[in-house]
Protein backbone atom coordinates (compact mmCIF):
# COMPACT_ATOMS: atom_id res chain seq x y z
CA UNK A 1 0.00 0.00 0.00
CA UNK A 2 2.74 2.43 0.95
CA UNK A 3 4.81 1.34 -1.96
CA UNK A 4 1.98 2.24 -4.32
CA UNK A 5 1.33 5.62 -2.85
CA UNK A 6 4.95 6.66 -3.31
CA UNK A 7 5.91 5.26 -6.69
CA UNK A 8 8.76 7.73 -7.08
CA UNK A 9 10.35 6.62 -3.86
CA UNK A 10 10.55 2.97 -4.81
CA UNK A 11 11.26 3.31 -8.53
CA UNK A 12 15.07 2.96 -8.22
CA UNK A 13 14.80 -0.40 -6.45
CA UNK A 14 11.90 -2.31 -7.96
CA UNK A 15 9.98 -2.93 -11.17
CA UNK A 16 10.91 -2.18 -14.75
CA UNK A 17 11.68 1.41 -13.90
CA UNK A 18 15.01 0.30 -12.55
CA UNK A 19 15.68 -1.85 -15.63
CA UNK A 20 15.13 1.13 -17.89
CA UNK A 21 17.33 3.30 -15.81
CA UNK A 22 20.02 0.71 -15.95
CA UNK A 23 20.25 1.23 -19.74
CA UNK A 24 20.70 4.96 -19.42
CA UNK A 25 23.78 6.11 -17.57
CA UNK A 26 22.70 8.61 -14.90
CA UNK A 27 25.33 11.11 -16.09
CA UNK A 28 23.68 11.34 -19.51
CA UNK A 29 20.14 11.78 -18.27
CA UNK A 30 20.01 13.09 -14.73
CA UNK A 31 16.61 12.99 -13.14
CA UNK A 32 15.24 16.47 -12.69
CA UNK A 33 12.87 16.11 -9.79
CA UNK A 34 12.11 19.84 -9.81
CA UNK A 35 10.41 19.72 -13.20
CA UNK A 36 8.16 16.75 -12.47
CA UNK A 37 4.61 17.54 -13.39
CA UNK A 38 2.34 17.97 -10.40
CA UNK A 39 -1.23 16.79 -10.49
CA UNK A 40 -2.52 19.59 -8.29
CA UNK A 41 -3.16 22.97 -9.91
CA UNK A 42 -0.36 25.49 -9.63
CA UNK A 43 -0.52 28.77 -7.84
CA UNK A 44 -3.54 30.98 -8.62
CA UNK A 45 -2.93 33.81 -11.11
CA UNK A 46 -3.55 37.17 -9.41
CA UNK A 47 -6.82 38.67 -10.71
CA UNK A 48 -6.92 35.80 -13.19
CA UNK A 49 -10.69 36.01 -13.43
CA UNK A 50 -10.45 39.48 -14.99
CA UNK A 51 -8.20 38.49 -17.87
CA UNK A 52 -10.89 36.93 -20.06
CA UNK A 53 -13.43 39.79 -19.77
CA UNK A 54 -10.70 42.40 -20.28
CA UNK A 55 -9.68 40.67 -23.48
CA UNK A 56 -13.31 40.73 -24.67
CA UNK A 57 -13.55 44.48 -24.08
CA UNK A 58 -10.29 45.05 -25.95
CA UNK A 59 -11.60 43.13 -28.96
CA UNK A 60 -14.90 45.00 -28.76
CA UNK A 61 -13.09 48.39 -28.64
CA UNK A 62 -10.79 47.57 -31.53
CA UNK A 63 -13.75 46.34 -33.54
CA UNK A 64 -15.63 49.60 -32.89
CA UNK A 65 -12.69 51.88 -33.71
CA UNK A 66 -11.85 49.99 -36.86
CA UNK A 67 -15.49 50.21 -37.94
CA UNK A 68 -15.83 46.45 -38.08
CA UNK A 69 -18.82 46.55 -35.74
CA UNK A 70 -21.94 48.44 -36.81
CA UNK A 71 -22.95 50.76 -33.89
CA UNK A 72 -26.61 49.78 -34.47
CA UNK A 73 -25.66 46.17 -33.78
CA UNK A 74 -23.28 46.91 -30.95
CA UNK A 75 -22.41 50.49 -29.91
CA UNK A 76 -18.83 51.19 -28.87
CA UNK A 77 -17.93 50.60 -25.22
CA UNK A 78 -17.53 54.33 -24.53
CA UNK A 79 -20.94 55.25 -25.94
CA UNK A 80 -22.48 52.55 -23.70
CA UNK A 81 -20.64 54.11 -20.76
CA UNK A 82 -21.91 57.54 -21.83
CA UNK A 83 -25.49 56.26 -21.94
CA UNK A 84 -25.05 54.74 -18.48
CA UNK A 85 -23.77 58.05 -17.13
CA UNK A 86 -26.76 59.88 -18.62
CA UNK A 87 -29.18 57.34 -17.17
CA UNK A 88 -27.57 57.71 -13.76
CA UNK A 89 -27.72 61.50 -13.98
CA UNK A 90 -31.45 61.27 -14.72
CA UNK A 91 -31.82 58.92 -11.76
CA UNK A 92 -33.46 56.27 -13.94
CA UNK A 93 -30.80 53.59 -13.63
CA UNK A 94 -30.72 53.63 -9.83
CA UNK A 95 -34.49 53.42 -9.65
CA UNK A 96 -34.72 50.41 -11.97
CA UNK A 97 -31.77 48.79 -10.26
CA UNK A 98 -33.28 49.16 -6.80
CA UNK A 99 -36.60 47.74 -7.93
CA UNK A 100 -34.96 44.74 -9.55
CA UNK A 101 -32.53 44.09 -6.72
CA UNK A 102 -35.35 44.27 -4.17
CA UNK A 103 -37.44 41.76 -6.13
CA UNK A 104 -34.53 39.37 -6.51
CA UNK A 105 -33.58 39.69 -2.84
CA UNK A 106 -37.11 38.98 -1.64
CA UNK A 107 -37.50 35.99 -3.92
CA UNK A 108 -34.09 34.72 -2.92
CA UNK A 109 -34.75 34.99 0.80
CA UNK A 110 -38.11 33.24 0.61
CA UNK A 111 -36.84 30.59 -1.79
CA UNK A 112 -33.73 29.84 0.25
CA UNK A 113 -35.66 29.63 3.51
CA UNK A 114 -38.38 27.40 2.13
CA UNK A 115 -35.91 25.25 0.16
CA UNK A 116 -33.67 24.69 3.20
CA UNK A 117 -36.53 23.85 5.53
CA UNK A 118 -38.01 21.42 3.00
CA UNK A 119 -34.60 19.81 2.47
CA UNK A 120 -34.12 19.35 6.20
CA UNK A 121 -37.56 17.88 6.79
CA UNK A 122 -37.28 15.58 3.82
CA UNK A 123 -33.66 14.69 4.59
CA UNK A 124 -34.24 13.86 8.23
CA UNK A 125 -37.46 11.89 8.13
CA UNK A 126 -38.81 9.17 5.91
CA UNK A 127 -42.33 10.52 6.17
CA UNK A 128 -41.11 14.03 5.32
CA UNK A 129 -39.36 12.65 2.26
CA UNK A 130 -42.45 10.75 1.17
CA UNK A 131 -44.54 13.91 1.34
CA UNK A 132 -42.11 16.55 0.12
CA UNK A 133 -39.73 14.97 -2.34
CA UNK A 134 -42.30 14.04 -4.99
CA UNK A 135 -43.87 17.48 -5.37
CA UNK A 136 -40.45 19.15 -5.48
CA UNK A 137 -39.31 16.79 -8.23
CA UNK A 138 -42.50 17.56 -10.16
CA UNK A 139 -41.93 21.29 -9.73
CA UNK A 140 -38.38 20.76 -10.91
CA UNK A 141 -39.63 19.20 -14.13
CA UNK A 142 -41.78 22.27 -14.94
CA UNK A 143 -39.80 25.24 -16.26
CA UNK A 144 -40.39 28.38 -14.20
CA UNK A 145 -41.35 30.23 -17.35
CA UNK A 146 -44.23 27.85 -17.91
CA UNK A 147 -45.65 28.59 -14.48
CA UNK A 148 -45.97 32.33 -15.06
CA UNK A 149 -49.44 32.29 -16.65
CA UNK A 150 -50.81 30.32 -13.71
CA UNK A 151 -49.06 32.53 -11.19
CA UNK A 152 -50.50 35.58 -12.94
CA UNK A 153 -53.97 34.15 -12.57
CA UNK A 154 -53.39 33.42 -8.90
CA UNK A 155 -51.41 36.46 -7.80
CA UNK A 156 -52.26 39.06 -10.43
CA UNK A 157 -49.47 40.96 -12.11
CA UNK A 158 -48.09 42.72 -9.05
CA UNK A 159 -44.98 42.18 -6.98
CA UNK A 160 -46.42 39.07 -5.33
CA UNK A 161 -46.38 37.18 -8.60
CA UNK A 162 -42.83 38.25 -9.39
CA UNK A 163 -41.43 37.37 -5.97
CA UNK A 164 -43.26 34.03 -5.97
CA UNK A 165 -41.87 33.12 -9.38
CA UNK A 166 -38.34 33.90 -8.25
CA UNK A 167 -38.76 32.06 -4.95
CA UNK A 168 -40.09 28.98 -6.75
CA UNK A 169 -37.09 28.96 -9.05
CA UNK A 170 -34.64 29.46 -6.19
CA UNK A 171 -36.15 26.79 -3.98
CA UNK A 172 -35.27 23.95 -6.34
CA UNK A 173 -31.47 24.03 -6.38
CA UNK A 174 -31.36 24.79 -2.66
CA UNK A 175 -33.57 21.80 -1.94
CA UNK A 176 -31.82 19.40 -4.31
CA UNK A 177 -28.27 20.20 -3.27
CA UNK A 178 -28.91 20.49 0.46
CA UNK A 179 -30.92 17.29 0.50
CA UNK A 180 -28.34 15.28 -1.41
CA UNK A 181 -25.46 16.63 0.67
CA UNK A 182 -27.36 15.84 3.86
CA UNK A 183 -28.15 12.32 2.75
CA UNK A 184 -24.55 11.64 1.82
CA UNK A 185 -23.20 12.49 5.26
CA UNK A 186 -20.93 9.62 6.20
CA UNK A 187 -22.77 7.09 8.34
CA UNK A 188 -19.62 6.75 10.40
CA UNK A 189 -20.28 10.21 11.78
CA UNK A 190 -23.78 9.17 12.72
CA UNK A 191 -22.27 6.22 14.56
CA UNK A 192 -19.86 8.55 16.29
CA UNK A 193 -22.68 10.81 17.41
CA UNK A 194 -24.39 7.76 18.83
CA UNK A 195 -21.36 6.59 20.80
CA UNK A 196 -20.85 10.12 22.12
CA UNK A 197 -24.46 10.08 23.27
CA UNK A 198 -25.35 13.29 21.52
CA UNK A 199 -28.93 14.46 21.87
CA UNK A 200 -30.99 14.91 18.70
CA UNK A 201 -30.60 18.68 18.79
CA UNK A 202 -26.88 18.47 19.18
CA UNK A 203 -26.67 15.85 16.45
CA UNK A 204 -28.50 18.18 14.03
CA UNK A 205 -26.39 21.14 15.04
CA UNK A 206 -22.98 19.49 15.09
CA UNK A 207 -23.26 16.82 12.43
CA UNK A 208 -26.21 17.33 10.09
CA UNK A 209 -26.10 21.07 9.46
CA UNK A 210 -22.34 21.35 8.96
CA UNK A 211 -22.41 18.18 6.88
CA UNK A 212 -25.11 19.61 4.63
CA UNK A 213 -23.46 23.02 4.33
CA UNK A 214 -21.32 22.25 1.26
CA UNK A 215 -24.46 21.23 -0.63
CA UNK A 216 -26.37 24.23 0.63
CA UNK A 217 -23.71 26.61 -0.68
CA UNK A 218 -23.53 24.84 -4.00
CA UNK A 219 -27.31 25.19 -4.20
CA UNK A 220 -27.07 28.82 -3.21
CA UNK A 221 -24.73 29.62 -6.06
CA UNK A 222 -27.19 28.09 -8.50
CA UNK A 223 -30.03 29.82 -6.67
CA UNK A 224 -28.54 33.27 -7.13
CA UNK A 225 -28.16 32.68 -10.84
CA UNK A 226 -31.72 31.35 -11.05
CA UNK A 227 -33.00 34.38 -9.16
CA UNK A 228 -31.60 36.80 -11.75
CA UNK A 229 -32.73 34.54 -14.54
CA UNK A 230 -36.33 34.46 -13.41
CA UNK A 231 -36.18 38.16 -12.63
CA UNK A 232 -35.37 38.85 -16.27
CA UNK A 233 -38.28 36.73 -17.36
CA UNK A 234 -40.88 38.24 -15.04
CA UNK A 235 -39.74 41.78 -15.70
CA UNK A 236 -39.96 41.38 -19.43
CA UNK A 237 -43.28 39.61 -19.31
CA UNK A 238 -45.01 42.16 -17.23
CA UNK A 239 -43.54 45.11 -15.38
CA UNK A 240 -43.56 48.87 -15.26
CA UNK A 241 -40.17 49.22 -13.60
CA UNK A 242 -36.94 47.34 -13.16
CA UNK A 243 -34.00 46.60 -15.41
CA UNK A 244 -35.94 44.10 -17.47
CA UNK A 245 -38.61 46.74 -18.15
CA UNK A 246 -35.91 49.25 -19.08
CA UNK A 247 -34.44 46.80 -21.58
CA UNK A 248 -37.82 45.93 -23.02
CA UNK A 249 -38.69 49.60 -23.46
CA UNK A 250 -35.35 50.33 -25.12
CA UNK A 251 -35.91 47.47 -27.52
CA UNK A 252 -39.17 49.08 -28.63
CA UNK A 253 -37.30 52.24 -29.54
CA UNK A 254 -34.27 50.51 -30.97
CA UNK A 255 -31.94 51.93 -28.31
CA UNK A 256 -29.26 49.26 -28.45
CA UNK A 257 -27.01 51.18 -26.05
CA UNK A 258 -29.61 51.07 -23.26
CA UNK A 259 -30.16 47.39 -23.89
CA UNK A 260 -26.41 46.87 -23.50
CA UNK A 261 -26.36 48.94 -20.31
CA UNK A 262 -29.10 46.69 -18.92
CA UNK A 263 -27.24 43.54 -19.89
CA UNK A 264 -24.00 44.78 -18.36
CA UNK A 265 -25.95 45.59 -15.23
CA UNK A 266 -27.35 42.06 -15.10
CA UNK A 267 -23.85 40.68 -15.55
CA UNK A 268 -22.49 42.85 -12.75
CA UNK A 269 -25.33 41.91 -10.44
CA UNK A 270 -24.89 38.24 -11.19
CA UNK A 271 -21.13 38.35 -10.71
CA UNK A 272 -21.33 40.43 -7.55
CA UNK A 273 -23.90 38.18 -5.93
CA UNK A 274 -21.99 35.06 -6.90
CA UNK A 275 -18.86 36.65 -5.47
CA UNK A 276 -20.62 37.36 -2.21
CA UNK A 277 -21.90 33.79 -1.98
CA UNK A 278 -18.52 32.25 -2.76
CA UNK A 279 -16.90 34.54 -0.20
CA UNK A 280 -19.17 33.17 2.51
CA UNK A 281 -18.81 29.69 1.09
CA UNK A 282 -15.05 29.79 1.46
CA UNK A 283 -15.25 31.23 4.92
CA UNK A 284 -17.68 28.65 6.22
CA UNK A 285 -16.04 25.71 4.50
CA UNK A 286 -12.48 26.59 5.43
CA UNK A 287 -12.05 23.15 6.98
CA UNK A 288 -12.01 21.53 3.56
CA UNK A 289 -8.98 20.76 1.47
CA UNK A 290 -9.76 20.42 -2.19
CA UNK A 291 -8.04 20.49 -5.56
CA UNK A 292 -8.50 24.25 -5.74
CA UNK A 293 -6.44 24.92 -2.60
CA UNK B 1 0.26 -0.23 34.35
CA UNK B 2 -2.08 -0.93 37.16
CA UNK B 3 -1.98 -4.61 36.54
CA UNK B 4 -4.89 -6.54 37.71
CA UNK B 5 -4.10 -10.17 37.38
CA UNK B 6 -6.59 -12.83 38.16
CA UNK B 7 -9.58 -10.51 38.18
CA UNK B 8 -10.26 -10.86 41.88
CA UNK B 9 -12.26 -7.67 42.42
CA UNK B 10 -16.05 -7.43 42.79
CA UNK B 11 -18.67 -7.37 40.06
CA UNK B 12 -17.42 -7.25 36.46
CA UNK B 13 -18.22 -4.09 34.47
CA UNK B 14 -18.91 -6.04 31.31
CA UNK B 15 -20.93 -9.19 31.37
CA UNK B 16 -21.80 -11.03 28.19
CA UNK B 17 -23.73 -14.27 28.22
CA UNK B 18 -24.77 -16.50 25.33
CA UNK B 19 -24.42 -13.70 22.84
CA UNK B 20 -25.62 -14.60 19.37
CA UNK B 21 -25.22 -12.33 16.39
CA UNK B 22 -25.88 -13.28 12.81
CA UNK B 23 -25.95 -11.69 9.40
CA UNK B 24 -28.59 -13.51 7.39
CA UNK B 25 -27.89 -17.23 7.54
CA UNK B 26 -24.35 -16.74 8.84
CA UNK B 27 -23.98 -16.88 12.60
CA UNK B 28 -20.94 -14.84 13.54
CA UNK B 29 -21.11 -14.93 17.34
CA UNK B 30 -22.51 -18.18 18.59
CA UNK B 31 -23.29 -18.23 22.30
CA UNK B 32 -20.32 -16.15 23.32
CA UNK B 33 -19.73 -15.37 27.00
CA UNK B 34 -17.27 -12.89 28.42
CA UNK B 35 -16.66 -10.93 31.62
CA UNK B 36 -14.41 -7.93 31.98
CA UNK B 37 -13.51 -6.66 35.43
CA UNK B 38 -13.29 -3.10 36.58
CA UNK B 39 -10.08 -1.55 35.29
CA UNK B 40 -9.04 -4.70 33.46
CA UNK B 41 -7.26 -4.42 30.12
CA UNK B 42 -8.42 -7.14 27.75
CA UNK B 43 -7.09 -7.62 24.25
CA UNK B 44 -9.12 -9.51 21.67
CA UNK B 45 -7.39 -11.36 18.87
CA UNK B 46 -8.93 -13.33 16.08
CA UNK B 47 -8.69 -14.03 12.41
CA UNK B 48 -10.06 -11.51 9.96
CA UNK B 49 -13.79 -12.07 9.73
CA UNK B 50 -13.95 -13.94 13.04
CA UNK B 51 -16.38 -11.39 14.46
CA UNK B 52 -14.19 -9.15 16.61
CA UNK B 53 -15.78 -5.97 15.33
CA UNK B 54 -19.20 -7.55 15.58
CA UNK B 55 -18.61 -8.21 19.29
CA UNK B 56 -17.22 -4.76 19.89
CA UNK B 57 -20.12 -3.12 18.11
CA UNK B 58 -22.53 -5.14 20.21
CA UNK B 59 -20.82 -3.85 23.35
CA UNK B 60 -20.92 -0.31 21.96
CA UNK B 61 -24.68 -0.53 21.23
CA UNK B 62 -23.95 0.05 17.56
CA UNK B 63 -25.62 -3.07 16.24
CA UNK B 64 -29.31 -2.26 16.37
CA UNK B 65 -29.69 -3.52 12.79
CA UNK B 66 -28.11 -6.91 13.53
CA UNK B 67 -30.24 -9.85 14.52
CA UNK B 68 -29.33 -11.80 17.60
CA UNK B 69 -29.96 -12.57 21.21
CA UNK B 70 -28.16 -12.89 24.51
CA UNK B 71 -27.49 -10.96 27.66
CA UNK B 72 -25.29 -7.88 27.56
CA UNK B 73 -24.38 -5.73 30.52
CA UNK B 74 -22.16 -2.76 29.91
CA UNK B 75 -21.62 0.43 31.88
CA UNK B 76 -23.31 3.64 30.76
CA UNK B 77 -20.05 5.49 30.67
CA UNK B 78 -18.22 3.97 27.77
CA UNK B 79 -16.22 5.32 24.91
CA UNK B 80 -15.28 3.94 21.53
CA UNK B 81 -12.09 4.49 19.58
CA UNK B 82 -12.39 3.44 15.96
CA UNK B 83 -9.70 2.44 13.51
CA UNK B 84 -10.08 5.78 11.79
CA UNK B 85 -9.86 8.72 14.17
CA UNK B 86 -13.34 9.75 13.07
CA UNK B 87 -12.99 13.42 13.83
CA UNK B 88 -15.65 15.72 12.44
CA UNK B 89 -13.73 17.57 9.72
CA UNK B 90 -15.72 20.77 10.25
CA UNK B 91 -14.88 21.03 13.93
CA UNK B 92 -11.61 22.22 15.32
CA UNK B 93 -9.60 19.83 17.45
CA UNK B 94 -10.82 21.07 20.82
CA UNK B 95 -14.45 21.12 19.65
CA UNK B 96 -14.04 17.55 18.49
CA UNK B 97 -12.84 16.51 21.92
CA UNK B 98 -15.73 18.32 23.59
CA UNK B 99 -18.44 16.82 21.36
CA UNK B 100 -21.39 15.55 23.34
CA UNK B 101 -19.83 16.71 26.60
CA UNK B 102 -22.47 18.81 28.22
CA UNK B 103 -20.56 19.97 31.26
CA UNK B 104 -19.92 23.53 32.40
CA UNK B 105 -16.17 22.91 32.42
CA UNK B 106 -16.11 20.98 29.13
CA UNK B 107 -13.55 23.30 27.54
CA UNK B 108 -11.23 23.02 30.51
CA UNK B 109 -11.46 19.24 30.52
CA UNK B 110 -10.97 19.16 26.76
CA UNK B 111 -7.79 21.20 27.01
CA UNK B 112 -6.51 19.00 29.80
CA UNK B 113 -7.22 15.86 27.78
CA UNK B 114 -5.38 17.27 24.76
CA UNK B 115 -2.50 18.19 27.02
CA UNK B 116 -2.44 14.58 28.25
CA UNK B 117 -2.09 13.16 24.75
CA UNK B 118 0.63 15.65 23.97
CA UNK B 119 -1.41 17.95 21.77
CA UNK B 120 -1.58 21.00 24.01
CA UNK B 121 -1.45 24.08 21.78
CA UNK B 122 -3.16 22.39 18.81
CA UNK B 123 -6.67 23.11 20.10
CA UNK B 124 -7.58 25.34 17.17
CA UNK B 125 -6.18 23.18 14.38
CA UNK B 126 -8.53 21.59 11.85
CA UNK B 127 -8.44 17.78 11.74
CA UNK B 128 -7.00 17.81 8.19
CA UNK B 129 -4.02 19.69 9.51
CA UNK B 130 -3.01 16.82 11.80
CA UNK B 131 -1.02 13.71 10.98
CA UNK B 132 -2.67 10.30 11.26
CA UNK B 133 -1.08 9.64 14.63
CA UNK B 134 -2.08 13.04 15.95
CA UNK B 135 -5.65 12.51 14.80
CA UNK B 136 -5.76 9.20 16.61
CA UNK B 137 -4.45 10.92 19.74
CA UNK B 138 -7.27 13.44 19.49
CA UNK B 139 -9.66 10.49 19.27
CA UNK B 140 -8.07 9.06 22.43
CA UNK B 141 -8.47 12.41 24.18
CA UNK B 142 -12.10 12.53 23.07
CA UNK B 143 -12.69 9.08 24.59
CA UNK B 144 -10.92 9.71 27.86
CA UNK B 145 -12.32 13.16 28.53
CA UNK B 146 -15.60 11.51 29.49
CA UNK B 147 -13.95 9.33 32.13
CA UNK B 148 -15.29 6.07 30.73
CA UNK B 149 -15.61 2.95 32.82
CA UNK B 150 -15.19 0.99 29.62
CA UNK B 151 -13.01 1.87 26.66
CA UNK B 152 -13.75 -0.04 23.47
CA UNK B 153 -11.11 0.18 20.78
CA UNK B 154 -11.29 -1.50 17.38
CA UNK B 155 -7.81 -1.70 15.92
CA UNK B 156 -7.12 1.89 16.95
CA UNK B 157 -3.52 1.78 15.79
CA UNK B 158 -4.05 -0.34 12.70
CA UNK B 159 -3.50 2.52 10.30
CA UNK B 160 -0.37 3.87 11.98
CA UNK B 161 3.25 3.18 11.14
CA UNK B 162 5.24 0.89 13.44
CA UNK B 163 7.10 3.67 15.23
CA UNK B 164 4.02 5.74 15.92
CA UNK B 165 2.27 2.61 17.07
CA UNK B 166 4.91 1.96 19.71
CA UNK B 167 4.53 5.53 20.95
CA UNK B 168 0.79 5.10 21.08
CA UNK B 169 1.24 1.92 23.15
CA UNK B 170 3.17 3.88 25.76
CA UNK B 171 0.60 6.63 25.71
CA UNK B 172 -2.32 4.24 26.03
CA UNK B 173 -0.60 2.45 28.91
CA UNK B 174 -0.08 5.73 30.77
CA UNK B 175 -3.59 6.93 30.15
CA UNK B 176 -5.09 3.67 31.31
CA UNK B 177 -2.96 3.69 34.45
CA UNK B 178 -4.27 7.15 35.24
CA UNK B 179 -7.93 6.78 34.28
CA UNK B 180 -8.36 3.10 35.09
CA UNK B 181 -11.08 2.23 32.57
CA UNK B 182 -11.78 -1.36 31.69
CA UNK B 183 -10.48 -1.80 28.14
CA UNK B 184 -11.40 -4.09 25.31
CA UNK B 185 -8.81 -3.68 22.60
CA UNK B 186 -9.39 -5.43 19.30
CA UNK B 187 -6.17 -5.97 17.43
CA UNK B 188 -4.47 -8.05 14.76
CA UNK B 189 -1.12 -7.64 16.37
CA UNK B 190 -0.22 -10.40 18.80
CA UNK B 191 2.74 -8.46 20.22
CA UNK B 192 0.54 -5.44 20.80
CA UNK B 193 -1.93 -7.60 22.68
CA UNK B 194 0.70 -9.23 24.87
CA UNK B 195 2.48 -5.93 25.54
CA UNK B 196 -0.59 -4.05 26.67
CA UNK B 197 -3.15 -6.39 28.10
CA UNK B 198 -3.81 -8.07 31.42
CA UNK B 199 -5.66 -10.80 29.57
CA UNK B 200 -5.72 -11.83 25.92
CA UNK B 201 -8.67 -13.54 24.30
CA UNK B 202 -8.84 -15.31 20.97
CA UNK B 203 -12.12 -15.33 19.12
CA UNK B 204 -12.81 -18.13 16.68
CA UNK B 205 -15.88 -19.86 15.28
CA UNK B 206 -18.23 -17.64 17.22
CA UNK B 207 -16.72 -18.09 20.67
CA UNK B 208 -13.72 -17.41 22.87
CA UNK B 209 -11.25 -20.25 22.24
CA UNK B 210 -8.41 -18.97 24.40
CA UNK B 211 -8.28 -16.81 27.48
CA UNK B 212 -4.75 -16.19 28.65
CA UNK B 213 -3.74 -14.03 31.61
CA UNK B 214 -0.48 -12.25 30.89
CA UNK B 215 1.69 -12.84 33.92
CA UNK B 216 4.64 -10.79 32.77
CA UNK B 217 5.56 -7.73 34.85
CA UNK B 218 5.39 -4.41 33.03
CA UNK B 219 7.12 -2.89 31.17
CA UNK B 220 7.23 -5.96 28.98
CA UNK B 221 10.12 -6.91 26.80
CA UNK B 222 9.36 -8.57 23.47
CA UNK B 223 12.53 -10.62 23.78
CA UNK B 224 11.45 -12.06 27.10
CA UNK B 225 11.16 -15.86 27.13
CA UNK B 226 7.70 -15.90 28.67
CA UNK B 227 6.62 -13.31 26.10
CA UNK B 228 7.74 -15.68 23.37
CA UNK B 229 5.85 -18.60 24.88
CA UNK B 230 2.63 -16.66 25.13
CA UNK B 231 3.09 -15.36 21.62
CA UNK B 232 3.48 -18.88 20.21
CA UNK B 233 0.51 -20.13 22.15
CA UNK B 234 -1.65 -17.31 20.82
CA UNK B 235 -0.42 -17.82 17.30
CA UNK B 236 -1.31 -21.48 17.57
CA UNK B 237 -4.84 -20.55 18.57
CA UNK B 238 -4.94 -18.21 15.60
CA UNK B 239 -4.06 -21.11 13.34
CA UNK B 240 -0.51 -19.99 12.63
CA UNK B 241 2.02 -22.73 13.37
CA UNK B 242 5.33 -21.32 14.50
CA UNK B 243 8.60 -23.12 14.80
CA UNK B 244 10.07 -22.53 18.23
CA UNK B 245 12.29 -19.60 17.35
CA UNK B 246 15.09 -18.76 19.72
CA UNK B 247 14.57 -15.42 21.40
CA UNK B 248 16.46 -12.71 19.57
N1 LIG C 1 -23.12 -5.38 7.99
C1 LIG C 1 -22.81 -6.65 7.66
N2 LIG C 1 -23.58 -7.33 6.80
C2 LIG C 1 -23.27 -8.62 6.49
N3 LIG C 1 -22.23 -9.28 6.97
C3 LIG C 1 -21.43 -8.66 7.83
C4 LIG C 1 -21.67 -7.30 8.22
N4 LIG C 1 -20.70 -6.93 9.09
C5 LIG C 1 -19.90 -7.99 9.22
N5 LIG C 1 -20.32 -9.02 8.48
C6 LIG C 1 -19.69 -10.34 8.40
O1 LIG C 1 -19.48 -10.82 9.69
C7 LIG C 1 -18.22 -11.45 9.79
C8 LIG C 1 -17.46 -10.86 10.96
O2 LIG C 1 -17.18 -9.52 10.67
P1 LIG C 1 -16.33 -8.62 11.63
O3 LIG C 1 -16.26 -7.28 11.03
O4 LIG C 1 -16.85 -8.73 13.01
O5 LIG C 1 -14.90 -9.32 11.54
P2 LIG C 1 -13.57 -8.92 12.25
O6 LIG C 1 -13.17 -10.04 13.14
O7 LIG C 1 -13.67 -7.60 12.87
O8 LIG C 1 -12.57 -8.88 11.02
P3 LIG C 1 -11.36 -7.90 10.75
O9 LIG C 1 -10.26 -8.37 11.60
O10 LIG C 1 -11.06 -8.11 9.31
O11 LIG C 1 -11.81 -6.52 11.08
C9 LIG C 1 -17.53 -11.26 8.46
O12 LIG C 1 -17.58 -12.48 7.78
C10 LIG C 1 -18.34 -10.23 7.76
O13 LIG C 1 -18.41 -10.53 6.39
MG1 LIG D 1 -12.91 -5.63 12.41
Amino acid sequence: MNAFSHPAAVAPTIGYASDERALIPPAVKPRKTGTRRRLALGRAIPFGALIGPALLIVVWSIGSVAGLIDPRTLPAPWSVVGTAVDLIAEGKLQGHLMTSAWRAAQGLVFGVLIGSVLALISGLSRLGEAIIDGPVQIKRAIPTLALIPLLMLWFGIGEGMKVTTIALAVLIPIYIQTHSSLRSIDSRYVELAQTLRMGYGEFIREVILPGALPGFFLGLRFAVTYAWLSLVVVEQVNATSGIGYMIDLARNYGQTDIVIVGLVLYALLGLASDGIVSFFQERSLSWRRTLAD
Amino acid sequence: MASHLGGLSGAPVVRVESLIRSFGPRTILDGLSLDIDKGEFVALLGRSGSGKSTLLRALADLDDKVSGSGRLETPDKKSVVFQDARLLPWKRVLENVMLGLNLPDAAKRGRAALEEVGLGGRENAWPVELSGGEQQRVALARSLVRDPELLLADEPFGALDALTRLRMHDLLRQLCARHQPAVLLVTHDVDEAVTLADRVLVLDKGGIVADIAIDIPTPRDHGDRRFGEIRSELLRHLGVETKPVLPV
